[in-house]
């Protein structure tokens, strides 16, 4: 820049102090700029810190498991579908097809970091020493997915005889709804230990003899709902403890999804005949029929093998809310809905509402004792649309919205908030409370189901602000209790509530009778053996 | 700045504190902020470039640099044009951190973004307009009498 050559000759020693001061022009903005960006951040955090003083909440640690080391945990692979193969690889085994699959996606797609993850998670310390599938192909996948150093498990066609093996310390059942209680239980008499996927069983009748075999045995059983390893629920527990939402007199839940994978239209391999595929080990109780390729890959459209909506996705939502409240099962459960976007032959309906009722619910309020008692747990789905509905846990005092996030926003009525929100400290449009484990994270959802489960918090949670695989997670913990002799977060308290409130549904859907629970003796009140063996569910 | 009117002297000035002030709050909220990341910014690129943008932000290192690069970025900007200081390379560094949020975030015909907007733009938004205010005061500096560019080069001078 040119100077002002006339300005400098007539420079006296006052312009010179001026220009002085002139060019020092950031000091006194500097000076009020800091006063202002003070007084915006302290009275930001004062704001803040009064409503966490209020609230109180203390995201919760995650529970503690022990170490891993020892001898490896032998363990037994019984059903290698979709879900049996995401199970072995959250316990560190890949078929080789997945790895290279997910190699070339990853390359294609920089954010698809699946392959990554498996590779960086912990050694759990395990070897497969045995796989069984009822499907030739699916044999052979598991066996190469287990194959570590040459050294490969053993193909079983039937699960008694992995069950006989001396080679096998722990099963991981995920086959079948109608086969999991049956090869529980054997599993269980075997001495082996128990991770099994929901529904618990299929039956009513089952459910009550796999709680009395856990009970009676020294085995190790985790039910397969992995998001109670989520941070965030960890942490709405702890709001639910503190009292935040106050009364809560209805949860609703939802499943939404319109796409063939989460209408249970799998793919029918190319490979499946009565050749490959072990009818007969399949069907086991159901009733017999001849061979059927869509039965046996697209087993969750009947009854006969899968539990429906009720048992297939109703239970996540059951549990997800259960491990929270612990409120247990229903008083009563009225249900009604029917087949009525996919009507390929399914008998399991896609759209369903289910109302359960919970006469005593209370766990304390802001207002007067007396006044509140009692809970609505709604549970509504379809399988035709996907627009994402919320969780939410509404209180007298306020709202949580529960996901892998959670929310919690102030009710315009509330009790306990009024004079909050009277002084405009907080509002019902702004969330008082926001927990967000990822919000340093990164994450990428490939596919419609896969972000419904992972909008549900079920796929994956944060240790450390790092991803983790909340299945992982839940198989860890299942571990560390067979080698440390620890309690687990779904065992078979959780997994009865879980199963006898779904069966309640299902028999409230199929008879379209309001069914009742006789909560002292731990039974179904009003519904006759007789009913239920109509049904297929006794 | 001999030839400017008082009048354009003034708004120069003004301008100039403005920018850097607006610069300086941008960087100190983050600074704040410790779960402030450029993250959900980022991967909510559109637009011609928005692999580049979207790979910055799923990109844990690359992210961790550009998150530490912007903050500081935005606060030594920001004192830069408050104290005229190093005024051109300020605007200049103003005008490039500008063009990455702006070609990150092009409001274009058929682009939606989930991040909400706080007023309606097409082609032409208040972070491309803050980009040619930062370009204005380039070609008409105002620190040598406003500043410390001028204060420092006629103390050295003098010295």
């Amino acid at each position: 820049m040119e100077t002002n050559k006339n300005e400098e000759k007539m420079e006296g020693a006052d312009t010179k102090r001026r220009s002085f001061v002139k060019g020092l022009i950031g000091l006194p903005v500097l000076g009020a700029f800091a006063a202002g960006a003070l007084a915006k951040y302290q009275s930001d955090q004062a704001a803040k810190r009064q409503i966490l003083d209020e609230l109180n909440v203390e995201p919760a640690r995650p529970p503690a498991t022990g170490p891993m080391a020892g001898d490896p945990i032998r363990v037994g692979i019984i059903g290698f579908g979709i879900r049996g193969e995401q199970l072995t690889r959250a316990l560190g085994f890949a078929t080789p097809q997945w790895k290279a699959g997910m190699k070339e996606r990853a390359m294609k797609n920089p954010k698809d970091t699946r392959l990554k993850d498996f590779l960086e998670q912990e050694n759990l310390n395990v070897k497969i020493t045995a796989v069984c599938d009822a499907f030739e192909v699916r044999r052979e996948l598991a066996q190469a997915a287990g194959t570590v150093d040459g050294q490969a498990p053993t193909i079983y066609q039937d699960y008694r005889k992995l069950l006989e093996s001396p080679e096998v310390d722990a099963v991981v059942i995920g086959t079948p709804d109608h086969w999991h209680a049956p090869m529980s239980l054997a599993a269980i008499a075997a001495g082996k230990h128990v991770y099994v996927e929901k529904c618990m069983t299929h039956k009513v009748a089952e459910t009550y003899a796999l709680y009395d075999a856990v009970k009676n045995s020294a085995i190790k059983f985790q039910l397969g709902h992995q998001h109670r390893q989520t941070q965030s629920f960890l942490t709405a527990r702890d709001i639910i403890e503190k009292n935040i939402l106050g009364h809560i007199s209805l949860i609703q839940t939802n499943t939404n999804r319109n796409d063939d994978n989460g209408a249970w239209q799998y793919h029918i391999h190319e490979k499946a005949s009565p050749q490959t595929i072990d009818w007969e080990n399949f069907l086991g109780n159901a009733p017999k029929i001849p061979f059927n390729k869509e039965h046996f890959f697209r087993w969750r459209k009947w009854w006969e093998y899968g539990t429906g909506l009720t048992g297939d996705l109703l239970t996540h939502d059951y549990d997800r809310v259960n491990c929270l409240l612990n409120m247990g099962i229903p008083d009563a459960v009225v249900c009604s809905g029917g087949v009525y976007t996919h009507r390929d032959g399914r008998t399991v309906p896609d759209v369903l509402q289910v109302v359960m009722e919970y006469e005593d619910y209370y766990r304390g309020g802001s207002q007067e004792s007396g006044k509140e008692k009692g809970m609505t747990f709604i549970y509504s789905a379809t399988l035709g649309n996907q627009f994402s509905r919320p969780t939410l846990l509404m209180g007298h005092d306020g709202t949580m919205e529960l996901g892998a996030q959670l929310t919690v926003y102030p009710d315009a009525r509330s009790t306990r908030y009024e004079e909050m929100l009277q002084d405009q400290l907080v509002s019902t449009t702004t969330p008082m409370y926001a927990y967000n484990p990822a919000s340093k994270g990164v994450d990428g959802v490939t596919g419609a189901t896969a972000k419904y489960f992972a909008d549900k918090g079920l796929m994956w949670t944060y240790r450390d602000g790092k991803r983790v695989d909340s299945t992982f997670l839940h198989m860890r913990e299942w571990l560390s209790a067979i080698r440390n002799d620890h309690g687990v977060s779904c065992g078979i308290e959780e997994g009865f509530e879980e199963a006898m409130s779904a069966h309640m549904s299902t028999i409230a859907y199929r008879t379209g009778k309001r069914v009742e629970w006789d909560r002292e003796n731990r039974v179904i009140k009003n519904v006759t053996t007789e009913e239920l063996e109509a049904i297929g569910i006794a | 700045m001999t030839n400017y009117t008082k009048g354009q002297e003034f708004f120069l000035v003004v301008l100039r504190l403005a920018i850097g002030w607006h610069f300086l709050y941008e960087g100190v909220v983050k600074l704040w902020n410790p779960n402030w990341s450029a993250r959900g910014y980022l991967t909510d690129s559109a637009g011609p470039f928005k692999d580049l943008f979207y790979e910055m932000g799923s990109n844990p290192t690359v992210l961790s640099v550009v998150d530490t690069a912007n903050v500081w970025g935005l606060i030594l900007i920001g004192l830069g044009l408050l104290f005229g200081f190093m005024t051109r390379w300020a605007a200049l560094g103003g005008i490039i951190l500008l063009g990455f949020y702006f070609l990150s975030h092009p409001p274009l015909i058929d682009v939606k973004y989930a991040l909400p907007s706080e007023g309606s733009y097409l082609f032409i938004n208040k972070n491309l307009i803050e980009l040619f205010a930062l370009g204005v005061l380039m070609v008409f500096p105002s620190s040598q009498r406003w500043g410390l560019d001028g204060l420092l080069k006629r103390t050295y001078a003098t010295a």
